[in-house]
């Protein structure tokens, strides 16, 4: 167990280290961090007088270590275009992102998950075959063409909800969230739902297939045989057998909440990281985009890394496996 | 069986169909049976011959879109091919349970024995659950299985395949069931574990008072086990009568073929007695005069072929595979297997080496090394002379691949798909360049196609198109289409039917006398192995135990695992 | 292919499953019916379309925001109404899907090739060139298509002047697609590959003597083909989609070209005035089509591989 976590551990910090390179090669090659940061009347001595300062004249490998050292300790520079440091820029809007995609999640595990246990298990009704007509629907829909017939029929026909915004927040600390208040919900339902219907229709079409496959095995024939009911076959020795693929998927597919995350904070102005990313690259402010990404990178890892630690929960054949060599 | 008015099981006049789009296929027709309490009954058959849809429409576990068209099921006078779904699941599993063929995929690998045993338990009465892990483990201890307590929460997959099978039976009995269908329940085991399955199906059968239908292929386990047998063709039954009977008088022509088909593990017979029963059965294969034929034309290498010396064709010397299992940077944590250990061997020109032993023996990876599959990790290894593991030119690699040929175990797997049967054999002639055009080739892949008994047609097909008898001699043909010298059958045989088998046998026997092949065969069946070898050789746990000559190993074995082997061999 | 192949094909394929189950679903039939049409349709636009929208000289402000001829203000010459600029909506529509077509085939063939490449490869010399492929395609896969696009975009803008960076938007947009597309083809091969690196028929060629380039060609790559014809369907509707919300940012496409994303994102501007037409229209044909293409690969995965996800 603790090789194995060992090994995964060294594996995400390679991946780690490499997006940091790309991070690194951008932040450094792309554009000339001085004349960002400086105006047009700086002379050229004030400027490699900066330049030394900021040690852009040392080895890229020593720069490379010090841009990392740096990044560890959440230093990630000024951005170009605003003029504040990247982290506190970044700390400002995570919340409501988080809060949005976590939201999107739960809609989408809650929904898509007993569709697809249903369209698994009864894959010949007719409520089955619509079910998968309308999610091929749900995942053939472009995110932002979702949110904005939300938008119209929600908030501009029956002005129902709120079409752009957070609404009102609450600071909790150095959290704020909109979910203390009835303009916050009116605000998150639209765009959480649009974040989470390609994620649902995902869920549900993964479980179902998963479903079907387990369904054929063997192992449950031999259930039924022995007389087991329905209930449990279906939900103890089926579902749980599905888990393992389904979680490696969805722990994959947080990388797309992030991506839809990214239309979804532009077609509502939610004021998350994504937003302010988007911004980021219309102005080419660097410090911005290689934060994001290393930001993105560390969530991913940190989510494959919780997805591997549950797969020895759920399958004793990876736990025992090592046991059994390890003695 | 008491003298009671109602057998436990009695089916009459079954027939099962699939209703499809070409029509409706029937898989049992007109079918009768019955199972007395503390009989075993067996149903054998070839593939195809309808026996396994017998045990899911009893259970109502048929596949849609099949389904029960005519005649009725009665367990003790009720009828359950009238019951529906909720009625049904009280009597399965309560009544009658089944054993499935693989004991690999029949449990739950993410919950341990324990908890499918208590769940099972639980289903059928309202036992409080320390009792239900107490009764758990008095049937774990039942079936054979040490050290119950410990091994009750343990995962499926901690158990081998064969204590594997037992937990399956220990979950069948459970509840205590009246009737228990057992689905090819030893064809996935080797032969030793084989022996022990049925020998605890038949003690539990008795002490229980279970009646048991045995459903199998191999007429071995139906001589060994049953009391009464029903042989079935094409979804019928032919014959039905006491074991004893049928094996030693059968009165139908399609029993007498099959139990004909059987090799013997007794004596050995120059050829398999031909099945006249089975419709498009062997078809003539072409008879060749190898003086003039292309297969004895003299070969490029003719002065390879005519051995001046009289040492052994193939000679290994020391062969050691070790395989990493699991990798890691630090040595001492490397896991390691030696599949093959410390191996020497010769097989002299023109014989017939045969090469035995149980899965995990390691026949398969010497099967390997000696086609040039694999490299071993250490050992020599001489063709014909020549040092192979040392060459570095590939004319000289070459050359000895064109010597050396290979025939599969499974037919389903060994041609690609994708490829047309014409092209399969044709890429080794046209890789070795053995032909001068490409009309040359493709008559040569006529004339061989019809030597292995399938006529030129066949090569405009695609591998689908075939059974697997036929894929096999597209194997053969494709082994043939070198020229070799050396042929490695790897279980040529193990994955047909009986009849099938004696076609395919007799074919590799007619073409290895015609062309004085030198051949190892390899395969865990004895009998076949005493039907096809000169010599053999056994292996165990990737070590050679005893070599000697065909009739003395049978006769005086001297290693106690050859011993142990024989006295398991299924025998009818 | 002479005409005798063919003429044994056909029957063989009004024999098989897969005409059965397409014969069998009148949603396939519609599907196919509909993709046809639009990709024909899209492809012919130059020829077809009543206007050129995006020639500068045919465009009269005049024309702008006039609604679908159905309207009581609509025009008959401007079938589905006019944009700010007086574009005619429906020409628009075509040459954006045009757009969209090529976008999608060009970058869903180039991730193929790619994918196929490095799969084969790494499925089946393994070792080293296997453990180097599949962590460039983790570290890939980490980012979704999106966000890799974005920042090629983000890159090229701050490297490349804006003339140059308008122009080269497409090679940008393509290139970023293809990025986030061939690792997942990459995965698939090198796991077939694995599958059918093992069976026996690629061992009885090695037994033959045949060398690894032509067992990987030859031998494997027929038959790994199935699940990447499925994937490569699913992903040209997902590359498609990327165009659109890529040039719906206002990163893909320039304004001044053809771009169903640009269309809805110009559009979203009038949600609120009244002129739901520009953002309704471009959307629909957008979502018809993906939702035909993904009808499809539903039916190409059926048939190919049931056990594709």
């Amino acid at each position: 167990m603790a090789s194995f976590i060992l090994r995964r551990l060294i594996q995400s910090g390679i991946v780690l280290l490499a997006v940091a390179m790309i991070a690194f090669l951008m932040f450094r090659f792309i554009g000339d961090p001085v004349s960002q940061m400086v105006g047009q009347e700086t002379t050229l001595a004030e400027r490699a007088e900066l330049r030394e300062k900021l040690g852009l004249n040392d080895p890229v490998p020593v720069q490379f270590l010090r841009f990392v050292g740096r990044a560890a300790t959440g230093n990630f520079g000024i951005s170009y275009q605003m003029g504040q440091p990247v982290d506190r820029l970044l700390a400002e809007r995570l919340p409501a992102t988080l809060e949005l995609s976590v939201f999107a999640m739960i809609i989408a595990c809650l929904i898509g998950v007993p569709l697809g246990v249903y369209t698994g298990l009864h894959p010949k009704r007719w409520l089955s075959r619509l079910f998968l007509v309308v999610s091929l629907i749900g995942i053939s829909l472009p995110t932002f063409f979702t949110g904005i017939m939300l938008i119209l029929v929600f908030g501009v026909e029956l002005g129902l909800l709120s079409t752009f915004g957070r609404g009102e927040t609450t600071q909790i600390g150095w959290w704020t969230t909109g979910l203390l208040s009835v303009s916050g919900w009116k605000s998150i339902i639209m765009p959480a739902f649009t974040l989470g219907l390609f994620q649902m229709t995902f869920i549900m079409r993964l479980i179902r297939s998963e479903m079907m496959e387990v369904m054929r095995t063997d192992f449950i024939k031999f259930a039924r045989a022995r007389g087991i009911s329905e209930g449990k076959i279906n939900f103890g020795h089926a579902l749980r057998n599905t888990l393992v693929p389904v979680m490696t998927i969805v722990g994959m597919q947080l990388g797309s909440i992030i991506a839809f995350g990214i239309i979804t904070e532009s077609v509502f102005q939610w004021p998350g990281v994504g937003l302010l990313f988007l911004q980021a690259i219309s102005t080419a402010d660097i410090p911005i985009m290689s934060t994001y990404l290393l930001l993105v990178a560390v969530l991913f890892v940190a989510i494959n890394l919780t997805v591997d630690l549950l797969y020895y929960v759920i399958d004793p054949r990876l736990r025992a496996d090592n046991v059994a060599r390890g003695a | 069986m008491e003298a009671s008015v109602r057998p436990l099981l009695k089916i009459s006049g079954l027939r099962v169909e699939y209703p499809g789009r070409r029509g409706t296929f029937v898989a049992v027709e007109n079918m009768d049976l019955e199972v007395g309490r503390g009989e075993i009954v067996g149903v054998v058959g070839e593939s195809g011959a309808g026996k396994s849809t017998i045990g899911s429409a009893i259970m109502q576990l048929l596949e849609p879109p099949g389904r029960i068209a005519a005649g009725t099921i009665e367990l003790e006078g009720q009828r359950l091919d009238q019951l529906d779904a909720t009625e049904m699941r009280a009597i399965r599993g309560k009544r009658i349970s089944m054993i499935f063929q693989d004991p690999l995929t029949s449990l739950n690998p993410l919950y341990t024995v324990g908890k499918q045993l208590i769940q099972t338990i639980r289903t059928h009465s309202s036992r409080s659950e320390a009792a239900a892990r107490q009764e758990a483990t008095a049937l774990l201890n039942a079936v054979g299985i040490p050290d119950p307590e410990i091994r009750i929460d343990q995962y499926p997959h901690q158990f081998s395949g064969g204590m594997r099978q037992r937990v399956v039976i220990a979950l069948v009995l459970c509840t205590n069931p009246d009737l228990i269908i057992a689905d090819e329940p030893t064809t996935a085991l080797d032969v030793s574990v084989q022996a022990q399955i049925l020998d605890l199906i038949k003690k539990l059968a008795a002490e229980r008072n279970i009646g048991v239908m045995l459903i199998t292929h191999d007429m071995g386990v139906i001589a060994q086990t049953t009391n009464r047998v029903a042989v079935m063709y094409r979804g019928r039954v032919v014959e039905t009568g006491k074991t004893h009977q049928i094996i030693h008088a059968p009165v139908h022509e399609y029993t007498k073929s099959l139990i004909g088909a059987v090799p013997r593990a007794d004596v050995k017979l120059d050829r398999f007695p031909r099945i006249s029963y089975i419709e498009a059965a062997t078809p003539a294969a072409k008879v060749f005069d190898i003086e003039t034929h292309w297969l004895g034309r003299t070969r490029p290498d003719a002065k390879v072929a005519q051995p001046a010396s009289v040492g052994p064709l193939v000679s290994v010397d020391g062969l050691t595979m070790r395989f990493v299992v699991r990798h890691a940077i630090l040595p001492q944590n490397r896991v390691l297997f030696d599949a093959v250990k410390d191996l020497s061997l010769d097989i002299q020109e023109g014989e017939v080496m045969g090469l035995v032993g149980e899965s995990g023996s390691g026949k398969s990876t010497v099967a390997r090394i000696l086609s040039g599959l694999y490299r071993p990790s250490s050992g020599s290894m001489r063709f014909d002379g020549q040092d192979v593991l040392k060459m570095s030119r590939s004319a000289d690699v070459n050359a000895i691949r064109r010597q050396v040929q290979m025939i599969f175990q499974d037919p389903y797997s060994s041609l690609n798909p994708r490829m047309r049967v014409d092209s399969i054999v044709a890429e080794p002639i046209q890789h070795h360049r053995l032909a001068s055009s490409r009309d040359e080739t493709y008559a040569i892949v006529d004339d061989l196609l019809e030597v292995v008994g399938l006529g030129k047609a066949a090569g405009r097909k695609f591998p689908h198109e075939f059974s697997g008898g036929q894929r096999q001699r597209i194997s053969i043909a494709r082994a043939l289409a070198t020229r070799p010298r050396f042929l490695i059958c790897d279980e040529p045989t193990s994955a047909l039917d009986v009849s099938i088998q004696a076609q395919i046998l007799n074919l590799l026997k007619d073409l290895r006398s015609a062309l004085k092949l030198t051949v190892l065969f390899i395969s865990h069946d004895l009998p076949v192995v005493r039907q096809m070898c000169d010599r053999v050789a056994v292996m165990k746990k990737g070590e050679l135990c005893e070599l000697a000559a065909t009739d003395d190993l049978f006769n005086r074995p001297r290693h106690p695992y050859t011993t142990e082997l024989l006295r398991l061999m299924p025998r009818i | 292919m002479t005409s005798n192949s063919t003429g044994r094909f056909l029957p063989a394929l009004r024999d098989s499953d897969a005409w059965h189950k397409f014969k069998g679903s009148p949603l396939t039939i519609g599907a196919a019916i509909i993709a046809l049409l639009m990709i024909s349709s899209a492809l012919l636009s130059p020829l077809i379309a009543p206007h050129d929208p995006f020639d500068p000289r045919a465009i009269d402000l005049m024309n702008s925001l006039i609604p679908p001829a159905w309207h009581e203000d609509g025009q008959s010459s401007f079938l589905l109404g006019t944009d700010d600029q007086g574009r005619d909506l429906l020409s628009a529509i075509l040459y954006g899907t045009r757009t969209s077509i090529i976008v999608g085939f060009v970058s869903v063939g180039a991730a193929v090739l790619l994918g196929l490449v490095a799969g084969l490869l790494a499925g089946y010399l393994g070792g080293f060139i296997d453990g180097f492929i599949m962590r460039v395609v983790d570290i890939q896969m980490t980012f979704p298509s999106i966000m890799v696009a974005l920042l090629i975009d983000g890159i090229s803008r701050s490297l490349l002047p804006r003339e140059q960076h308008d122009q080269l938007a497409l090679v940008v947009i393509i290139l970023a697609l293809s990025l986030s597309i061939w690792p997942q083809v990459a995965r698939t091969v090198r796991a077939s590959t694995m599958v059918e690196k093992n069976r026996e028929y690629v061992q009885a060629a090695r037994v033959i003597g045949r060398p690894a380039g032509i067992i990987m060609v030859k031998h494997i790559l027929p038959n790994v083909m199935g699940p990447v014809l499925v994937i490569a369907t699913i992903n040209f509707g997902v590359a498609i989609l990327g165009e659109a919300t890529l040039s719906f940012l206002g990163v893909g496409i320039p304004a001044s070209e053809p771009s169903l994303g640009t269309l809805i994102r110009i559009g979203n501007n009038f949600l609120f005035s009244g002129e739901r037409w520009i953002v309704l229209y471009p959307g629909l044909t957008l979502a018809l089509l993906v939702l035909a293409i993904n009808l499809l690969g539903d039916w190409l995965r059926d048939v190919l591989d049931p056990k594709l996800r």
